[in-house]
């Protein structure tokens, strides 16, 4: 199994271990990864609201880069998955999007025709490997880990290519597969504050606070994520937000990737778990037995 | 009555302007004057009504001053008035099939902007059908006599309600319910809106009523399995599922399901939505008609292993009315008209995950509510929680789940705000709760309906409008704690809010049958695009159907009240009983025919017809096609390969010519 592989910004930065965990996971089960070679922002971040023309052609480059290589793109950052979606759907639905677009493109001669498959990991993972291939390759089983799977918004609205809009269970299945368990966190698809943690601080930092106690009332000992900045907003401001709401607020947030990593017994260091600014138990079990 | 002659016809065109529907698009003048010169027309005018008594007129006088003996109307759909001109046409001393309708309202008009391609199309159509009509035949229509027998499907208020009418005035009916018992849904309700008299005080006597009638034979736990023939003369195949159970020798005393091996109830009780439990052998509900029990065989035990004491019927004694041996029958019956009255499902509240129902336990649906405030209810009428003893304190009813929502149903199930406060009421009245309903709008248009919100709200009941975005146990303070919180944006209030409630209830909306398209393809009936089974006009022809002689009440029509079911379970066996009484009914002469000389007898075409009209004559060595039961498919013309069979008004000059006239322009 081959894709072609579109990083985006996040992975290469502030959402390195998600890639230092994507790439071993995936190669552990055969699927090889090609790097889009000389790929540019997604147009995600503000591009779509300042000029949405933009944004599509930026997003637009991407897919006809990868449409050279005729596979699938993995796009595995939420906004890339979101944004190169919106821009197939977008041109598909509008001639002037598309129009717009392809006059754009001429100049770096490229051409845009919409064949790639944008997909998700998440969506290779259980609906093309499969969780009986997946289950095989564990060795690590996660034995007590309460996981509270957390998916954002991103990849399941408003397009729901692989499951559902609201009740999405992808990752629940994936991790009983890894022999963790699941709780019951229907906050699943709740915002985590987005972008308004940077600009708003106290009303993006009350959508965090509201994620993260809820998981810890649930009795998780760690929240799994998809997306880098709900890891990064969901991670980073533990400590304000204890301090904010005169609770002590403490919750490891990993990608599933890094838990996946951990089930097939990779080295905590190889799958950028040291980069956690609230660690992560890797034994939970015996913290359990005491 | 003036032959058509074969030389020279002579056409009659009349183009309607259907007040503005067409000539607000179309230019009809224009049309009639550009008609005037198609070959063989001698007449052509546009009209504004001609449907009215002077529209028909109108042609009746052209045909006799002008010696027409060819029609054209260019107006609506032949639904709607191809048999109007054709009567014209025979009062005008024509025969009636020498008239051909072009849809220019519905094709034409209702469908394209204003401008002068419309009228060009209206044009096109007409000179079609001048070039066709010039070639129609006289044709003879045939009567067919009906069977005054009906068959009513479905046991609900719409059935009942029909069956009874139709059994009074002396017809016989067979009454064919799917489940062991008739009453449908209405049976599970405690009270109805807005008069809150008791559902089971006026429901239950007509079940009975149904049970002991001369005139109707009731069948119970019984499927229709196929569906022959035309009006008047409809062959039906209904299949009886076994319930192991002699009917005749059952008395309902009861004492097998105390004798049961089982000593309590262990399986879902589907009367009371799941609530409480059931054992193998059971009655479904103290008034079932017929009033016997029933074994299940997914959960009997003798049934499944045939490994087990017995004990129902060593209980049932000398009475011997439990066989387990019983079969599945067939019975075939010949009735007359068919009425369907198979009603709806509820909305699978599962469907909206963020409503919470089957993940939080004191989320309900309204029918488990209607069973739980029910006195003969599996509670007995006290409103307490899944733990079976807390009463609420408060509760949210949720409007519309599954209703007005462009992600599972358009549509509005139009009862769901009236059941929603009257369970309201009844909630407050049981628990003395605080009930909040939270709506998109409050739609009450029913008599006395707008009267019961008033008196709802002078209760006390809070009305929140707004839709709910979620139901969820995340808390953000201490009177949240362990309490369901309803999420919605109060639009009058213009802010978000939170509500925690004891209990929520889910007003889910109606839905068509699962096994709707299965039904409507059996009865060869038509749906709307959302599954509910098409009238043949939605003002006009409400419970008729496209297909003679096959009627629809109730719900199954569309989502409606118990006063509207009954109001058209009524008109359903009044038009059942007016083709009944007129004894006989005309039929369509566009079927087919073989041309003996030209058969090869080759059998082609007798598999392909899809109502086994079609058989050999083996001393001929000739097919022949009974015109009884040929339905004009066209499809034996198409398939036979030597042009051996013709079909009335599909024949091959008209048709070519229609198309060739179409094609030149």
């Amino acid at each position: 199994m081959k894709f072609s592989y579109f990083p985006g910004c996040s992975l290469k930065g502030s959402g390195r271990a998600y890639e230092e965990s994507l790439l071993p996971v995936l190669s552990a089960l055969g699927v090889e990864l090609e790097e889009l070679d000389d790929w540019n922002c997604c147009g995600a971040t503000a591009y779509m609201a300042v000029s949405d023309a933009a944004g599509y052609v930026l997003a637009a480059r991407n897919l006809a880069l990868a449409e050279q290589k005729k596979q699938d793109l993995v796009a595995p950052c939420s906004g890339c998955y979101l944004v190169l979606n919106k821009c197939q759907h977008y041109a598909a639905e509008y001639p002037d999007v598309a129009t717009r677009v392809q006059e754009t493109l001429k100049r770096d001669n490229l051409t845009y025709k919409g064949t790639t498959k944008v997909r998700h990991p998440l969506d290779i993972l259980v609906n093309d490997i499969g969780l009986d291939a997946i289950k095989k390759r564990v060795t690590n089983p996660l034995k007590g880990f309460k996981i509270a799977p957390y998916y954002g918004c991103q990849i399941i609205r408003p397009y729901a290519t692989f499951d559902d809009q609201h009740n999405p269970v992808t990752m629940d299945k994936l991790f009983k597969a890894l022999g963790a368990e699941v709780v019951t966190y229907p906050l699943k698809t709740r915002c985590c504050g987005g972008s308004l943690t940077g600009t708003v601080t106290e009303v993006g930092q009350n959508m965090s606070y509201i994620l993260l106690r809820e998981a810890m009332r649930r009795g998780a000992n760690v929240l799994a994520t998809t997306c880098p900045l709900c890891q990064f907003n969901l991670d980073a401001y533990q400590g304000d937000i204890s301090s904010d709401y005169h609770e002590s607020v403490k919750m490891p947030i990993v990608y599933f990737t890094q838990l996946m990593g951990l089930a097939f017994g990779l080295p905590a260091e190889k799958i950028g778990l040291q980069r956690c600014i609230v660690p992560m138990d890797l034994k939970p079990a015996a913290a359990l037995a005491k | 009555m003036n032959e058509p002659t074969k030389t020279q016809p002579r056409i009659g065109v009349y183009i309607c302007h259907c007040g503005t529907n067409i000539a607000g698009v179309v230019d009809c003048k224009a049309v009639a004057e550009t008609a005037a010169q198609y070959p063989n027309v001698v007449v052509s005018r546009d009209y504004k009504y001609m449907c009215s008594d002077p529209g028909q007129a109108l042609i009746q006088q052209d045909i006799k001053e002008h010696k027409l003996d060819r029609i054209v109307v260019s107006s609506c759909s032949p639904l709607l008035h191809e048999h109007t001109f054709r009567g014209a046409c025979e009062k005008g001393g024509l025969n009636p099939y020498c008239f051909q309708m072009v849809n220019i309202r519905e094709h034409d008009s209702w469908v394209h902007e204003k401008g002068a391609a419309a009228t060009d199309k209206a044009k096109d159509l007409t000179r079609a059908a001048v070039s066709r009509v010039a070639h129609h035949k006289p044709l003879e229509t045939k009567t067919t006599p009906i069977h005054p027998d009906v068959m009513i499907v479905g046991g609900g208020i719409a059935g009942i309600q029909a069956a009874l009418t139709l059994a009074n005035a002396g017809q016989h009916v067979y009454l064919v319910e799917r489940e062991p018992t008739i009453g449908g849904y209405m049976a599970k309700f405690d009270k109805t809106f807005p008069t809150l008299d008791c559902a089971a005080c006026i429901l239950t006597p007509k079940m009975s009523a149904v049970g002991a009638h001369p005139n109707i034979t009731l069948w119970t736990y019984s499927e229709v399995a196929k569906v022959d023939g035309f009006v008047g003369n409809y062959k039906v195949v209904v299949k009886r599922k076994p319930r192991y159970i002699i009917e005749d020798l059952c008395v309902g005393c009861n004492e097998c399901v105390t004798a049961c091996v089982f000593k309590e109830g262990k399986f879902e009780d589907e009367f009371n939505m799941g609530l409480s439990k059931r054992k193998p052998v059971y009655m479904p509900f103290p008034q079932a008609t017929p009033p016997i029990v029933l074994i299940d065989p997914e959960t009997c035990i003798n049934v499944k292993t045939g490994k087990c004491k017995k004990t129902c019927v060593e209980a049932c004694g000398d009475r011997q009315a439990i066989d387990f041996t019983q079969k599945a029958e067939m019975k075939e019956v010949q009735v007359g008209t068919i009425i369907l009255a198979t009603g709806f499902q509820p909305f699978d509240a599962k469907r909206i995950p963020q409503y919470g129902y089957g993940i939080y336990p004191n989320v309900y649906t309204s029918l488990e509510i209607e069973r739980l405030v029910n006195a003969s209810g599996p509670t007995e009428g006290h409103v307490v929680l899944r733990d079976g003893k807390t009463k609420p304190k408060s509760v949210g009813i949720v409007h519309c789940v599954g209703s007005r929502d462009n992600k599972t149903h358009r549509w509005c199930s139009r009862v769901c705000c009236m059941y929603s406060m009257k369970l309201a009421h009844l909630i407050k009245h049981h628990t003395d709760a605080e009930v909040f309903n939270f709506y998109i709008d409050i739609r009450a248009p029913g008599k006395g309906y707008e009267e019961f919100y008033e008196k709802l709200q002078e209760e006390g009941v809070h009305f929140i409008r707004g839709r709910v975005a979620e139901v969820t146990d995340w808390q953000m303070s201490k009177e949240e704690e362990g309490k369901l919180v309803i999420r919605v944006e109060d639009t009058l209030a213009g802010f978000v809010r939170r509500i925690p409630v004891d209990m929520v209830v889910l007003a889910v909306g109606l839905e068509p049958h699962a096994d709707s398209q299965d039904v409507r393809r059996q009865f060869n009936i038509s749906c709307s695009t959302e599954g509910w089974f098409l009238e043949r006009h939605p003002k006009l022809a409400p419970v008729n159907t496209f297909t003679d002689g096959i009627f629809i009440a109730g719900a199954c029509q569309g989502p409606k009240d118990i006063p509207d079911t009954v109001a058209q379970a009524g008109a359903a066996a009044a038009e059942a009983l007016s083709l009944i009484k007129a004894g006989s009914i005309e039929l369509e002469p566009n079927t087919a025919f073989v041309v003996a000389e030209e058969c090869s007898g080759c059998k082609t075409c007798i598999p392909m017809c899809p109502y086994t009209a079609i058989s050999r004559d083996d001393v001929k060595k000739v097919a022949v096609i009974n015109e009884a039961l040929c339905k004009g498919c066209g499809t034996c013309v198409a398939a036979c390969p030597s042009g051996a069979i013709k079909q009335n008004l599909f024949d091959d000059d008209e048709i070519t010519s229609e198309i060739e006239a179409i094609l030149a322009k």
